[in-house]
């Protein structure tokens, strides 16, 4: 009866849905060549741009102990390049890598040449040149400052442009393929190109104030939202997918073994897109967010658990009975390594999203660990892997010295130790230190500057971390230029395989395994499965107005303190301050002991685009308004040590040197005006008058106190101060008219 | 509270329902395929990284043996 009904169901699904499909004429083989140039290219850009990645990362780190390795330079300061080594590494090295592999793997998987060679190229040259673009513009200054996805507008559409460049290439190979089947590793690939699509273009919405300068659509909590559901899913759907599918092409071929279970890998698949995409709000935890949104990135968090490990085991069981070629093999130890990797920041990630473990590792040390294992473990090692197999391959030779590769291996490993450990001793002290209170119930380390201090030998040690990481990569360099002189590069692989026909009979087994072969399906279903999560989350928080509270007091910023704000987002000051007083008591006793308020949603409605960060290497500001004076401000931004002793905040000269450029003020006043912010219509004619009277107010008060040096009212650092000094004052006037 | 942050949206109570059951079905059915599918048909996807694939299991009488 059972066997019956599935035989009936299958038949049904295959009816109703698919009419035809293609089976295979085994007779007549075809000869063509697998494009191996394309791969070559994209692997030299991986290495290239993965040592340059490391080191823009190692000098970010030695500035967080030694501010001056900025050479006080505005492009190298630390607010600048730290979105500089993020991009460099997920979108250029993880990137490029992940293209490399695609295009190795899907050629052998569908046993045809890719779909377009000149669509190759575009997408390699597009995708070099987008990677240019950011190189030049964020250390110049022009970010969105939304975390991994900083680049500006123009990029921003090239990258879209270029995304379904890749796309169609993909889709047209998956098309004109010669296998029936889709392995499981094009389903992933499949997922990767549908989700990134979506993510980045729903994050991406903004509206243009000029070339390079653009403000987020979205305001305050629901940008925040917008936002972290883009960075959960990018590293999901960039960091995650393409590297499973890579995964599950590569490891079984070095271990010269089956993946150890397909059907593991199809529910790994399906469970994982499903679950991936509702987990973003626990980036949010404690925030202002609506609490039914933070539980359910929560819940979903815990349930991830059980993909992400069944993809994990099926990866480490695949080396069954081949145990032993680990210890021979560099390029099982990088697998194994990275597979064991993927577990550890899966397991770690779902825990960081459980509240109690979330209150003490959000904001600190932790979760810069916890990405590392999966940015060094996970994607570095399993890349290194590939690259160590698929280059003397290519190259028609073995590699130079396995030796070396072993070399590699162990000081990239003592790397990802050095630079782990460090950090999770460093979150929890900080943390801890940050919640300490004493017997009296005050804070025991009232200055935060005593926090930072304490961990400072933890970013040393880092470092050094981070040093031997490199050293590994150069030598791998070394090792694998060396293969390639050696061997004699293969540009057009030679293959055969018998073509694939349309026929109107069913090739059987089912609605799944049918929809294995109709990938144009498949990609939708893939969307649709995408899309649920994020819709679900997304439109309450959009549409229900008692989702964000509104605050009467909270007024758009004036024209000096939109300029100070933009100023603020240049220089990357939301790398090392968050604007989120959390809900604990040791926060607000430390962030605002007078007034005891923590962060409402109300008190964003203007912010575009949010700056909560997720990081504090100094403390939040969101109270800040008030707290010092205007010449404190204006001697800390030019000397901060002397300001406050030990910190390890950069100086910002160049502040003191450039003016804000007036020309822009209308511009700014009439996009925001256009996503919402309630300034008069025609306000931008009156604006920069308003500004010059406020910027001469802080100037003049500034000379007063400086005793004759004189302040230019239109220098950048008069409209910064301006915005701190407005930070929290909303809230500070509503809780005055309240006592009223 | 999930409800009542929910209610303002008219008809928002289908919206969970219609997720749930689309996860439901879709995993149930996921689930059933996987766990009766042909072990041939596994054994020819699993293989298919290996140039080999094609020459250890001829695909036609894969083929018909399924249907």
């Amino acid at each position: 009866m059972e066997i019956r009904s599935g035989f009936f169901l299958k038949t049904y699904f295959y009816r109703i849905i698919f009419k035809e499909t293609f089976t295979p004429q085994p007779m007549e083989l075809e000869k063509f060549s697998y494009d191996n140039k394309i791969v070559k290219a994209f692997i030299i850009a991986t290495v290239v741009f993965g040592l340059v990645g490391m080191l823009v990362g190692l000098t970010a780190a030695i500035q967080l102990f030694y501010p001056v390795f900025n050479f006080d330079l505005q492009y190298t300061t630390f607010g600048r390049i730290r979105p500089l080594h993020t991009n460099a590494i997920i979108f250029a090295f993880v990137g490029n890598a992940m293209f490399a592999g695609i295009y190795y793997s899907m050629q052998r998987l569908l046993k045809t040449r890719m779909f377009s060679d000149m669509l190759s190229w575009i997408h390699f040259w597009g995708w070099q040149l987008i990677i240019l673009a950011a190189a030049i513009s964020l250390p110049l200054g022009y970010t969105t400052s939304k975390e991994y996805a900083e680049l500006e507008w123009p990029i921003d559409i090239a990258i879209t442009i270029i995304w379904v460049v890749f796309g169609w290439n993909m889709i047209g190979t998956i098309l004109r393929r010669r296998e029936k089947h889709m392995y499981v590793a094009i389903w992933f690939y499949i997922a990767t190109f549908v989700t990134v699509a979506v993510l980045h273009i729903v994050n991406s919405f903004a509206i243009p104030v000029s070339f390079m300068k653009s403000y987020s659509w979205y305001a305050g909590v629901q940008d925040a939202l917008v936002q972290w559901w883009y960075g959960h899913n990018a590293v999901a759907f960039f960091l995650t997918t393409p590297f499973l599918g890579l995964m599950y092409y590569f490891l079984p071929k070095a271990a010269n073994r089956p993946v150890y279970s397909y059907r593991l890998s199809i529910v790994h698949f399906w469970s994982l897109i499903f679950i991936y995409i509702w987990a973003g709000p626990h980036h949010l935890l404690y925030s202002t967010l609506p609490d039914w949104a933070q539980s359910l990135g929560t819940v979903f968090s815990i349930m991830l658990i059980a993909p992400s490990w069944g993809g994990m085991l099926n990866g480490l069981f695949t080396l069954r009975g081949a145990w032993d070629r680990v210890r021979e093999d560099p390029v099982l130890k990088f697998m194994v390594v990275a597979v064991t990797a993927y577990g550890m920041a899966t397991l770690e990630g779902p825990l960081l999203s459980l509240k109690e473990v979330n209150a003490i590792a959000h904001f600190t040390d932790w979760i810069v660990a916890h990405v590392h294992v999966g940015g060094l473990g996970w994607n570095g090692f399993l890349i290194f892997g590939i690259l160590y197999w698929v280059v003397p391959r290519m190259w028609g030779t073995s590699l130079y010295s396995t030796k070396l590769a072993n070399v590699h291996f162990w000081i990239g490993t003592l790397g990802i130790i050095f630079y782990a450990l460090p950090m999770y001793i460093s979150g929890v002290v900080q943390s801890l230190m940050w919640k300490e209170f004493n017997a009296e119930g005050f804070l025991v380390y009232k200055n935060f500057l005593e926090t930072t201090v304490q961990i400072l030998p933890m970013h040393m040690l880092r470092a050094i971390g981070g040093g031997l990481y490199l050293t590994g990569a150069i030598i791998m360099t070394y090792n694998l230029i060396k293969t390639a002189f050696a061997g004699s590069f293969i540009a057009n692989e030679p293959a055969e395989a018998a073509p694939l026909v349309k026929t109107e009979t069913s090739s059987g087994g089912g609605w799944h395994h049918v929809l294995e072969s109709k990938p144009i399906m498949f990609s939708v279903l893939t969307l649709i499965a995408i899309l649920i999560g994020g819709i679900v989350e997304m439109v309450p928080a959009f549409l229900i107005k008692s989702n964000v509270p509104t605050i009467t007091e909270v007024k758009p910023y004036t024209p000096l303190e939109l300029h100070g704000r933009d100023i603020y987002i240049r220089e990357g000051c939301v790398g090392c301050h968050s604007q989120l007083v959390r809900p604990f008591r040791s926060e607000v006793e430390r962030y605002d002991p007078l007034g005891g308020e923590y962060s409402k949603s109300g008190e964003y409605v203007y912010d575009h685009p949010f700056l909560w960060g997720s990081k504090r290497t100094g403390p939040d500001l969101q109270r800040l308004g008030g707290k010092y004076n205007d010449l404190w401000h204006y001697n800390h931004m030019r000397y901060p040590d002397v300001v406050s002793t030990g910190s390890i905040m950069p100086a910002y000269p160049w502040l003191y040197e450039q003016k804000i450029d007036l020309s822009q003020t209308a511009p700014k006043i009439k996009a925001l005006r256009r996503i919402g912010v309630p300034y008069e219509e025609g306000y931008e004619a009156i604006a920069n008058e308003h500004l010059k009277i406020q910027a001469r107010r802080i100037s003049e008060n500034l000379e007063l106190e400086l005793q004759g040096e004189g302040v230019d009212p239109e220098l950048e650092i008069v409209a910064l101060i301006a915005y701190l000094q407005r930070l929290g004052m909303d809230i500070k006037a509503s809780k005055t008219a309240e006592n009223k | 509270m999930y409800k009542s942050v929910l209610q303002g949206i008219d008809n928002i109570a289908i919206w969970p329902i219609i997720s749930l059951s689309i996860f439901f079905i879709f995993f149930v059915l996921l689930l059933w395929w996987v766990f009766t599918v042909d072990k041939k048909f596994i054994k020819r996807m699993e293989n298919l990284p290996f140039d080999q694939a094609d020459k250890t299991i001829d695909q036609q009488t894969l083929t018909n043996q399924s249907l």
